[in-house]
């Protein structure tokens, strides 16, 4: 029988991985993930998880491990944040390279220095170029869900890739929520177990990696690049799968929060998405037109969902919580190339909360109402810094 | 002294330089776990050797991995083996890396693999430099040797640093077993590697292998270099087992180093007194592993 659970972000990543029957866990700690791996150790120390968990010595070896164990046939599963993930940068790649479908779960923290271990999705935009699915989760139950379909998805023919499922450093890690574990013949129903084509096995002795020519290189990244292609459909096939089997939908691509029609569409990644859906709902209440796009998938990027999602709106606010150095943040960055030469609207790039900046509704109402002012004014700059020293007076009036 | 097997697991068409040790340590290897081994190897010579896509030349399945993880893939492998009840009994997991991807970037997730206890056998095979990147000096190329980053030059910049005992840094984590060989003594060195997949854990083989290319010696003295070696006590051939040291093959007669030296032209700019030092560190070392073998020697009588 399934059953509620109060537990944290944390809890429910290592009860996804238990219940898509992770057959190999390679990890190493590192704040704020250190639950998860806790969680794993205790509930296969207890015999209620049936892994081979591989107390690696980093977190370039905890994914070096997981390759491994996935060319041999095993379904394979990590976590890590922030710089362990920097560590991994190298594997990562060689995974998608593998075409290996590795899942791991990743707590989005700051990258130092200063030391910061609180929010920030700097760490995981900085692997968006690696191969991997990127997943951003709303909530616990969403991370949970989504570490299961993450394997589904991944584990296709069409797709064989790894994936990252993300959720927020302590607004989710650490916080208590009521998360639904569901049944295990459930899961089983809906995942069955990992059994690739191609794998290590004396019986049929293959080569897996091996050096590949100017002649053939190419045109292997390009499959992997079509298999990129295929996932946004995929995905969506498997978000309705899983809805049909769980009763519940984790988000697809984007989530869309009454966006029918609206004059001024909001872009929010993560944790901060709830909160928003609130500041919409009081914004809405007081006569703006103004609706939330939570953006889930970030690989691949939802290019056509973006397109149609614009259609005759006047102004798009991104906000996004991690800044690349040079020019401005992932998400607005990755929207205006989505729209160019299709959409001719004014888009903003908020930059907010990073280190773990506290993002109050106050804050995000003001960002919005900044948003809807554009309308009328028209854009006065591409990025503005939210909520910094200099102009704290002006985000929280 | 046990023969040689017949069975071939390693193929004609390899892209090894005349005279390769490491083609020697590969096939010896394989003879002597035959089939039902899977090998990970880094980035090293052994990367290039088996041949380029869609060519194979190993008739063992193969995992390419990154040049510092060997130990963790290692680990990886036998992880999965063990999730699908495969013992290790039944399949030897191996990990074939060079000096570098052993000693150096590699020994980060090589120690890791030890003192996890995987049941595995890592094996680094030692020419003695980054001999695929083109001869460049690493922890175990020996005092004063030429590299292409310690050219010697008018500073006379050889190499100044003693080469790593990874002997002693593997028996440092309590490996059950743990032996030096060389392809110059293939019957001794399938021994050897037969008897460490008997043991439970992570074992550790130790593979001399003269690189000519690296060496600037002639490709037809790899088998005469290997035997000076050992002659010289240059490179012992031994084993710790549990922690007792077995020195298995002991010279009859201790030739001086500079017989070994001579023939390879990466020592050729040493000055008399350098060579002096060389023999003086030999002696040393041969002196202190016949102490380790004795003080470690179970006394039966008792």
């Amino acid at each position: 029988m399934s059953e509620m659970k109060i537990v944290s972000g944390n809890f429910a990543a290592a009860y996804g991985a238990k219940l898509s029957r992770v057959e190999v866990v390679a990890a190493y700690p590192i704040t704020p993930q250190t639950e998860v791996v806790e969680k794993i150790a205790e509930l296969v120390s207890e015999g209620e998880m049936d892994s081979e968990y591989i107390k690696v010595e980093s977190e370039h070896s905890a994914m070096a491990a997981c390759i491994a164990a996935s060319n041999a046939g095993a379904r394979a599963y990590t976590a890590s944040s922030a710089h362990g993930l920097a560590l991994m940068h190298e594997l990562l790649i060689w995974a998608s390279g593998a075409r290996l479908p590795v899942v791991m779960t990743n707590i989005n923290r700051a990258m130092g220095p200063p030391w910061s271990v609180w929010a920030d999705h700097h760490d995981t935009l900085a692997q968006k170029g690696t191969g991997q699915l990127q997943f951003f989760c709303e909530n616990n139950q969403e991370v949970l869900d989504s570490v299961i379909m993450a394997y589904k998805i991944c584990e296709d023919e069409e797709i064989m890739l790894p994936a990252m499922v993300v959720e927020d450093a302590f607004i989710l890690s650490h916080t208590k929520e009521p998360v639904e574990i569901y049944d295990q013949e459930l899961v089983d129903e809906f995942l069955p177990s990992y059994d690739p084509d191609y794998k290590l096995d004396v019986d049929q002795p293959l080569g897996f990696g091996s050096l590949g020519m100017p002649d053939w290189y190419m045109d292997f990244r390009y499959k992997i690049a079509e298999a990129m292609e295929k996932a946004p459909e995929k995905i969506k096939k498997v978000n309705k799968e899983f809805e049909e089997v769980f009763g519940r939908d984790p988000g697809g691509l984007i989530e869309e929060y009454k966006t029918d029609g609206v004059d001024v569409l909001i872009v929010t990644m993560g944790s901060i998405s709830s909160t928003s859906k609130d500041v919409i709902d009081e914004l809405r209440e007081e006569g703006h037109n103004i609706g939330l796009a939570r953006l889930r998938t970030f690989r691949p990027f939802p290019v056509e969902e973006f397109r149609k999602l614009t259609k005759g709106v006047n102004v798009v606010g991104v906000m996004d919580r991690s800044y690349t150095f040079g020019h401005g943040g992932d998400a607005a960055r990755e929207i205006k190339d989505a729209l160019y030469g299709h959409r001719d609207v004014i888009l903003k790039d908020y930059i907010v909360g990073l280190g773990g900046r506290d993002l109050t509704p106050k804050i995000l109402k003001n960002v919005m109402l900044d948003a809807i002012s554009l309308q009328d004014k028209g854009l006065d700059k591409e990025i503005e810094w939210v909520d910094l020293k200099i102009n704290q007076e002006r985000w929280r009036r | 002294m046990a023969k040689v097997p017949e069975i071939e697991l390693m193929n004609k068409g390899t892209t090894a330089c005349p005279g390769c040790g490491a083609a020697h340590a590969m096939r010896y290897m394989l003879k002597a776990l035959g089939k039902k081994t899977m090998i990970n190897i880094p980035a090293c010579c052994w990367a290039v050797i088996p041949g380029v896509y869609p060519s194979r030349n190993l008739d063992i399945p193969l995992l390419y991995t990154a040049f510092e993880t060997t130990g963790a893939s290692s680990s990886g492998v036998r992880a999965a083996l063990n999730a699908k009840g495969i013992d290790p009994e039944e399949i030897t997991v191996v990990g074939f890396a060079g000096d570098g991807g052993t000693a150096d970037i590699g020994i980060q997730a090589l120690s890791g693999c030890l003192e996890r206890g995987t049941d595995t056998i890592q094996i680094m095979y030692d020419n003695e430099a980054y001999m695929n990147t083109g001869i460049q000096r690493s922890g175990e190329t020996p005092y004063g040797a030429w590299t292409t980053t310690t050219p010697v030059g008018s500073k006379k910049a050889w190499k100044k640093n003693p080469k790593k005992n990874m002997m002693e840094i593997v028996n440092a984590h309590g490996s059950p077993y743990a032996a030096t060989v060389s392809v110059g003594h293939p019957e001794l060195m399938i021994e050897k590697i037969k008897k460490a997949k008997e043991f439970r854990g992570p074992k550790f083989i130790h593979i001399y292998a003269p690189c000519p290319t690296g060496w600037r010696s002639d490709p037809s003295n790899t088998i005469e270099l290997c035997r000076l070696a050992v002659d010289s006590c240059a490179f012992p051939l031994y084993e710790i087992e549990n922690g007792e040291y077995n020195i298995y093959k002991k010279p009859k007669e201790k030739i001086p180093v500079k017989e070994y030296l001579k023939l390879q032209g990466r020592f050729r700019h040493l000055p008399a007194e350098e060579v002096e030092k060389i023999q003086k560190n030999v002696d040393r070392e041969w002196e202190l592993l016949l102490k380790k073998e004795e003080f470690t020697k179970k006394d039966d009588g008792d």
